[in-house]
């Protein structure tokens, strides 16, 4: 049974036809409306999200299907002490396809190898969130209208910052992908994404503490927030959360096509200032999000002979 | 120093120096009620220095553990005093069961029954990761 837990387990094919998926569905919603009639999405979200279940649930509810829903961990049979696997393989019964959070890291993989439908990762702790980085790469499609020979400006937690990681993966894929990791040295970016990704595939990139010596460079700057939940020590957390604040005047010296994105939420790393800024597309994210999600859901449905 | 050669076992030979005790760890040769022995830092022509350990039985030996944590080793594998086979070891693409994950997010941490599985990412640098949250395997020497 085919399941994403990994931005790369989708080819750069597939992507394509994803991206070409949800470009039609915005163009022409009226064909997705009833395609999965009678169909359920479980939403089990064991851990706070209302933004990733919300966008999985519209996407499912948009498709003309339903939905079944944990929102909380305390409130399913996990607080019992249930597996994630017992857990994948009782939903398995009642649902068609599976959208997971979990709070610990390789949780979707289980769930992925004991359920019987197929299972979206929807975010394992700091590890993958594969349909973020979907919202991403449309947004990039969707703003630059294409995915080759630009340069991508990540700012913020690149060390703790899982759609970072998804993002260089699927970017890295690309021809003329230049990368400017701007970040304080506490939040760096992993030397084994580093290693693994960027130097294995010889990807040019410029790693710095200063986002506005390289601001005229980018074509896309990739803003995030600095998550409490992914610190054990709150005096780092407060120490290094203000790092990068993006405001109109950092901006003087963008190029006037420049993309600004943002997995939100956000706290104060981006100044609402901005919000009016053309070049703002976060908010287009999260829409974005909910057409690559439908587009997803289509697809594994599909592939498992359920639509 | 002697140490009697033995009848029926196994000899793992030509281990780093250093090695041999974490073999024996992960080997679990602690369970076994037969003579084994371990000689640390031989003098070896081939690598100056070297452990042996000394297994005066028929035991199974799991090799993916040998490969992991030192795939120049060699099992000997001896029949009535005789050497009758002699193997080298390869890297194992998967071990299951033989480290932990020392993530504390990884799922391993909280779900007991889950079998502790790591994959080979880099063959040169003989980099094992966690199959579940992708965590490097920590080599303990």
């Amino acid at each position: 049974m085919r399941s994403v837990l990994d931005i790369v387990d989708l080819s750069v094919d597939e992507l394509q036809e994803l991206m070409q998926t949800a470009c039609d569905i915005i163009d022409n919603p009226e064909k997705y409306q009833e395609v999965c009639r009678h169909k359920k999405l479980a939403t089990l979200f064991f851990e706070p999200s209302t933004r990733t279940r919300l966008s999985f649930e519209a996407a499912m509810y948009e498709l003309g299907g339903n939905v079944i829903s944990v929102s909380s961990a305390n409130n399913s049979s996990a607080a019992k002490g249930e597996s994630v696997a017992d857990t994948a393989k009782t939903v398995s019964c009642y649902a068609d396809i599976i959208a997971m959070r979990h709070p610990k890291e390789g949780a979707a993989m289980v769930a992925a190898a004991a359920a019987s439908i197929p299972v979206i990762n929807a975010g394992d702790g700091g590890h993958n969130h594969p349909t973020q980085t979907l919202a991403d790469l449309l947004t990039i499609y969707r703003e630059k209208g294409k995915m080759e020979n630009l340069t991508i400006g990540l700012c913020g937690d690149l060390k703790f910052g899982r759609t970072v990681h998804s993002l260089i993966n699927a970017m890295s894929r690309y021809e003329g992908v230049r990368f400017v990791l701007i970040s304080p040295e506490e939040l760096k970016v992993p030397s084994y994404v580093k290693k693994d990704v960027l130097q294995r595939k010889r990807i040019p990139y410029l790693q710095t503490t200063s986002l506005e010596d390289v601001m005229p460079q980018l074509d896309i700057l990739y803003m995030t927030r600095v998550q409490r939940e992914r610190f054990f020590n709150e005096e780092d957390y407060l120490r290094l959360k203000d790092s990068y604040i993006l405001t109109p005047q950092k901006l003087m010296t963008a190029k006037k096509d420049l993309a600004i994105m943002h997995p939100l939420p956000r706290v104060n790393e981006i100044s609402v200032a901005i919000d009016d800024d053309p070049r703002a597309c976060y908010f287009k994210q999260v829409l974005n999000g909910k057409y690559m999600r439908m587009a997803l859901i289509l697809k594994l449905l599909k592939e498992a002979g359920t639509i | 120093m002697n140490i009697d050669s033995i009848r029926d076992g196994v000899v793992i030979d030509h281990i780093t120096a250093g090695r041999g005790m974490r073999l024996y760890e992960l080997l679990h040769l602690d369970d076994l009620d037969c003579s084994v022995a371990i000689i640390k830092n031989v003098t070896s022509k081939k690598m100056a220095k070297k452990d042996i350990i000394k297994i005066d039985s028929k035991t199974h030996i799991n090799m993916d553990v040998i490969g992991f944590v030192d795939p120049q080793a060699t099992v000997n594998i001896i029949r009535d005093g005789e050497l009758v086979r002699k193997r080298c070891i390869e890297m194992p693409l998967e071990l299951t069961n033989v480290i932990r994950c020392m993530n504390p997010r990884c799922i391993t941490t909280t779900e007991q029954e889950l079998d502790h599985v790591f994959r080979l990412t880099d063959k040169e640098n003989k980099i094992y990761r966690c199959i579940y949250c992708e965590t490097k395997a920590e080599r303990k020497y």
